[in-house]
């Protein structure tokens, strides 16, 4: 690291203490989140506008390192988001929760889509955008579940049954934006879409069926070798992948999918550290390059956008749960939770960085993860507000 | 026993439930990681449920064994009402011809005509062990059978 720095600037004293400073600061961001009961993300993506360009401190010299390191961020999200399910779970979320899924895709999907065509982008940028609002944040969703004690609810196997639709609906989205972006005319952009699907289907089915293998390779060594080789292999997927006009998130995910048993969860234990590490930076340096004044220009477009997304998820969680006899209560509870959007809303934007409209759809992604990664929390605590029929029951915790 | 169901919770784990004789519903949601979480429902809003016990994997061992163990001892009394049967505790003695064989390689209920029923180890219990259950010694096996077979048990057991 110290090598990498001083050839890319020559200053390492001052990058370190660069370093150091924004560490430290999301660090008291990250606890400020705790205390507050909200994600870490929206305050990074505050922070990211403070320091960032047009903001009131501008780093020269450790750019370029934490430019990087929001590289490796996305990789370490994708790998972890991969991670997260076994095959054996994706394939029943499949079985059971198609129709669910579907419903999910469209509803959600269509707001972003509808907002970017509205603001006279791209297509490639509002079907972005689309893929922002349509996909929930996992990573918060479970955080709220956990920390308002929702897990043993009867919604939640809903729930999370949805995040595992979407997760899986990734591994067709991703490559397809991916391919979007990469080509802008039509008929290498209808032949460059169907060679990264084949690619990711071929990579899919080679994960699935060699997996094992590839698990079990892997699950000899001690925690240190198998960390090693799981962020090597990520790298080196995405790398290649990235080769290839397949994007180097997508290659993450992918080697997330194949890892499977003890070593997958092995595997997510070790490398979520790493993650939060480099994710952090990921978020900062997202937020680095708009300008405050940026997202003030679309605050009308982002909040309007904001009702209707989290709208359109409540209308989701209604039809996933009813469907298992959740009632009311119950129902208003999914919805608050599948509402936050958060790290791969941020991660799909970044995709299109750089598109004419990138710096819109960027811009409008923040503030639409901003306010919905806040709101969420706080509508959680809301709903879950005992009616007058059970309060009798003493259901407070 | 009563029925339990099973529900898959993705990313997380297991949730499994029961509803007791008093009419309360009982779920369990059991980590990946080993931790265990006791909930119970709210009587008058089924949707609702507050969770009572965070165990970790060892606290929940724990606790399983201290509630199995009035259960072994009950069908072991119930047992002991039939004619004729007898139960006994058999404990496999260090450099025991038994020890670190299988319940099926000893063949013990076709030389003794007696059962093992459960096997107490290092302060647990194996309820029902199966045939591939690898005996070891300073286990205490407690089985079922005559007074006479049980006696060829411990002579097995115990040399």
């Amino acid at each position: 690291m110290i090598s990498v720095l001083a050839a890319t600037t020559g200053n390492t004293p001052l990058a370190f203490i660069e370093l150091g400073v924004v560490a430290i600061g999301l660090a008291l961001l990250a606890r400020l989140a705790d205390r507050l009961g909200i994600p870490p993300v929206p305050l990074y993506l505050l922070a990211g506008l403070a320091v960032g360009d047009g903001g009131f401190v501008t780093f020269d010299v450790s750019e370029d390192f934490i430019s990087r390191a929001s590289d490796i961020g996305v990789l370490l999200l994708l790998l972890t988001l991969g991670l997260e399910y076994t095959g054996d779970e994706l394939k029943a979320g499949l079985r059971s929760g198609a129709v669910t899924g579907i419903a999910d895709a469209v509803l959600n999907f269509l707001p972003g889509f509808a907002c970017g065509l509205l603001l006279g982008w791209e297509v490639v940028a509002a079907i972005l955008l689309g893929g922002a609002t349509w996909v929930s944040s996992s990573g918060v969703v479970s955080k709220l579940i956990n920390d308002f004690d929702w897990m043993a609810n009867r919604e939640t196997p809903a729930v999370l049954n949805l995040l595992v639709i979407e997760d899986l609906a990734m591994a067709v989205y991703l490559p397809v934006v991916g391919a979007l972006v990469a080509k802008q005319a039509f008929g290498p952009t209808a032949l460059s879409v169907l060679g990264a699907l084949c690619a990711v289907a071929v990579i899919l089915a080679l994960a699935l069926r060699f997996g094992d293998h590839l698990s079990r390779a892997l699950s000899g060594g001690s925690d240190e070798a198998l960390l090693l080789s799981v962020f090597g292999l990520t790298l080196l997927v995405g790398g290649l992948a990235e080769q290839v006009h397949v994007s180097a998130a997508i290659g993450a995910f992918l080697v997330g999918l194949a890892l499977s048993g003890p070593v997958q969860h092995r595997a997510g234990a070790l490398v979520a550290p790493l993650r939060d590490l480099f994710a952090a930076t990921f978020f900062l340096f997202f937020s680095f390059q708009l300008l405050p004044s940026d997202l003030v220009s679309v605050a009308w477009p982002a909040l309007a956008l904001t009702v209707v997304a989290v709208a359109t998820k409540f209308l989701t969680a209604r039809l996933a749960t009813k469907r298992i006899g959740v009632g009311q209560r119950g129902q208003r509870r999914a919805g608050a939770a599948l509402a936050a959007r958060g790290e791969f809303s941020i991660v799909i934007a970044s995709l299109g960085a750089r598109l004419v409209d990138g710096g819109d759809l960027s811009s409008v992604s923040a503030a639409f993860v901003l306010v919905t990664a806040i709101v969420s929390p706080l509508l959680a605590k809301f709903v879950d507000r005992p009616s007058r029929s059970s309060a009798r029951a003493g259901s407070e915790r | 026993m009563r029925k339990i169901t099973e529900v898959q919770l993705p990313g997380v784990g297991v949730r499994y439930e029961f509803t007791s004789a008093r009419g309360e519903r009982i779920a369990v949601v059991a980590h990946r990681g080993g931790r265990q979480d006791l909930s119970l429902y709210d009587r008058h809003d089924a949707d609702t449920c507050r969770t009572i016990l965070e165990l970790d994997s060892d606290d929940a061992a724990t606790l399983a064994s201290i509630l199995g163990v009035p259960q072994v001892a009950a069908s072991a009394s119930a047992m002991q009402r039939v004619e004729g049967l007898a139960l006994d505790w058999v404990t496999v003695t260090q450099g025991s011809t038994a020890a670190g064989s299988t319940i099926a390689e000893g063949g013990y209920r076709s030389r003794t005509g007696t059962s093992i029923v459960a096997i107490l180890r290092d302060q647990q219990t194996i309820p029902a062990p199966g045939p591939d259950l690898v005996i070891e010694a300073g286990d205490v096996a407690v089985a079922v059978g005559t007074p006479e077979g049980l006696a060829q048990l411990r002579s097995l057991l115990a040399s």
